[in-house]
């Protein structure tokens, strides 16, 4: 099978780049305030995904300091993924109850 | 088989992944599943990410497996720590969490740029200007949530504020977008120290930004950041040619925009009056008009008091939550509305916290809604009520928000408690609030102050009232 990754640049970059701040604004529209923590956590969370161009950065370094610097960023990425993910299930636990009595 | 496609395939997936979990968590009735899919997706990408060894840089390839190994011990490490201090921090300080994870992440995508720029590897301007606006954008919200993860979390107390810190701070966001230009210009060819002054500059300009932001707004500016890491994200996605980046990175950079203004919209202040209000503000003027003292009341007395009160109205802040009060104030209540006595709670917008967060921790001390009213539902009626009791809570309870205009604190709405007959406030001492401000609601003449921690506070009041036999 032959199949080159495919390359993002220019206006393909461009037209990501918006239909994905439209698909953000989309989903937030209307969120009662009792979901802005959880939501803020949430979103937190899956800007994690920096890990793994981190992971990328390291595993193509090519000298100490870039090492280094590749070992930090993927450490704080791991960091912010694994924290985020925690943080927001075990917030989101908690509205279980206040769901009910509202019987939404 | 082939491990581009696979790779490319994986990130498809998780990126579809993110956005149905993200859309599952803006409903109540969807919200907990929402993460679980969203965590599918995290998972799928970064074990499909090592499948890059089989296809590294020729010029990477004689390290391939130092790096192999420090990337597995650096996400064990990262991994193993965020899971434990997430599991193990208490609800009354997820706030906090959230800036530190947040920063975590902005740090991260900095690392990227750094790593893009002291390799030469980035090439083509806009690339270039993409690397180092993320990196600007990463770094400043790394240091910015360190501070306000420092802020919320007690260990630093101090807002720094000083005239002309606006034109400093301005001063210095030029220098950065200058040297940011000069790179650029340069097509990344420039030396080494020209790098490390151009973070060095990022992470300062990220403190100076952060440190004369009021604790009762640090939800904002956490908020705020939480979308520059997403920006920053999706910009390294695009120098990586990382389309899993670019898009959870931009979805997360918008959405957390307009969650930005909806919590600002919410506490009724615009972005900008959150991040430069208080900028050259000289708050110390205000805090020389306060005139009268502070009244003590035993909170024995205090608790008979509201036994034989009509109308009770609790705003509840943090510091109940710190005081683990909870559980005793809902008995307190459950006490006095046997004795026929109608209480009602006030929750300001972002008491605790953040938006929701008091919410969360009254509902799990089991209080139920019907009692609970938001600040605009509330706040015509303390006017009605014989005692309004704060606990914990001060900035958010300052009138001098709404008559003082040199008040740092002026404009954000707060609750009128002070227009209750009688106000207590439990307070643990007579210091300041989060923003520093003296509050003016102390020193009024129908204001007692009830020292002491919350929870015995509570536990005093409920023997007090059940020392009545029965009341009624």
């Amino acid at each position: 099978m032959d199949y080159t990754t495919t390359v993002l640049t220019g206006f393909v970059a461009l037209y990501i780049f918006m239909l994905a701040t439209f698909t953000g604004f989309e989903i937030i529209g209307r969120v009662p305030a009792i979901l802005h923590t959880p939501l803020m956590s949430g979103s937190n969370f899956i800007h994690g995904i920096v890990v793994v161009g981190a992971l990328w950065a390291l595993l193509n370094a090519t000298s100490v300091p870039e090492q280094i610097i590749g070992f930090v960023g993927v450490l704080l990425g791991a960091g912010n993924a694994a924290g985020g993910y925690v943080v927001t299930e075990r917030m989101l636990q908690m509205f279980k109850p206040s769901n009910k009595s509202n019987k939404e | 088989m082939n491990a581009a496609l696979l790779i490319d395939a994986s990130y498809f997936i998780a990126a579809f992944l993110f956005i149905y979990g993200l859309k599952r968590m803006s409903s109540p009735l969807t919200a907990r599943s929402g993460i679980v899919v969203a965590g599918a997706g995290m998972v799928l990408a970064v074990l499909a990410s090592f499948l890059y060894t089989l296809d590294v840089s020729p010029a990477a390839r004689p390290q391939l497996t130092t790096n192999l190994v420090l990337a597995v011990i650096a996400l064990a490490l990262g991994l193993g720590w965020a899971w434990r201090s997430g599991k193990k921090v208490a609800m009354t300080e997820m706030p906090q969490m959230v800036a530190l994870y947040n920063g975590m992440g902005g740090g991260a995508a900095a690392a990227i740029a750094a790593i893009e720029l002291i390799g030469y590897k980035t090439h083509g301007s806009v690339s270039l200007t993409l690397a180092v606006l993320g990196g600007v954008i990463g770094a400043v919200s790394l240091s910015g949530s360190l501070i306000a993860w420092a802020k919320l979390d007690g260990r630093i107390n101090s807002t720094l504020r000083f005239s002309g810190l606006q034109a400093v701070n301005g001063s210095l966001l030029l220098l950065l977008l200058a040297l940011g230009a000069y790179i650029v210009w340069h097509s990344g060819q420039v030396a080494m120290p020209v790098f490390a002054v151009f973070f060095a500059l990022a992470l300062l300009y990220g403190v100076m930004m952060t440190m004369p932001i009021g604790g009762a707004d640090m939800p904002v500016v956490i908020s705020l950041y939480n979308a520059f890491t997403g920006l920053a994200v999706g910009f390294e996605g695009y120098v990586l040619n990382n389309p899993a980046l670019m898009i959870a990175g931009m979805v997360v950079g918008s959405a957390g925009s307009l969650l930005t203004l909806l919590m600002a919209k919410a506490m009724n202040r615009s972005v900008a009056n959150v991040l430069f209000s208080n900028f050259g503000a000289a708050s110390d003027d205000a805090q020389g008009e306060i005139s009268g003292s502070q009244k003590p009341i035993d909170a024995a007395d205090a608790g008979i008091n509201m036994h034989y009160a009509t109308k009770v109205i609790i705003a509840p802040g943090y510091g109940l939550a710190v005081a683990q009060a909870q559980h005793k104030l809902y008995e307190l209540v459950k006490l006095l509305q046997d004795a026929g006595v109608e209480v009602k709670f006030a929750i300001h917008p972002v008491a605790g916290r953040m938006p929701g967060h008091m919410n969360v921790l009254l509902a799990e001390a089991g209080v139920p809604y019907d009692i609970i009213y938001d600040m605009e539902d509330i706040n015509d009626e303390f006017k009605e009520a014989d005692v309004a009791i704060v606990i914990g809570a001060n900035d958010t309870v300052n009138p001098a928000a709404r008559t003082n205009k040199s008040s740092p604190i002026y404009g954000m709405p707060v609750l009128n408690v002070d227009l209750a007959k009688q106000v207590y406030v439990v307070k643990r001492g007579q210091g300041k609030g989060y923003s520093g401000v003296e509050n003016a609601l102390f020193y009024a003449d129908n204001t007692q102050m009830v020292y002491g921690d919350a929870q015995k506070v509570m536990v005093a009041m409920i023997q007090a009232i059940k020392s009545l036999g029965g009341g009624h």
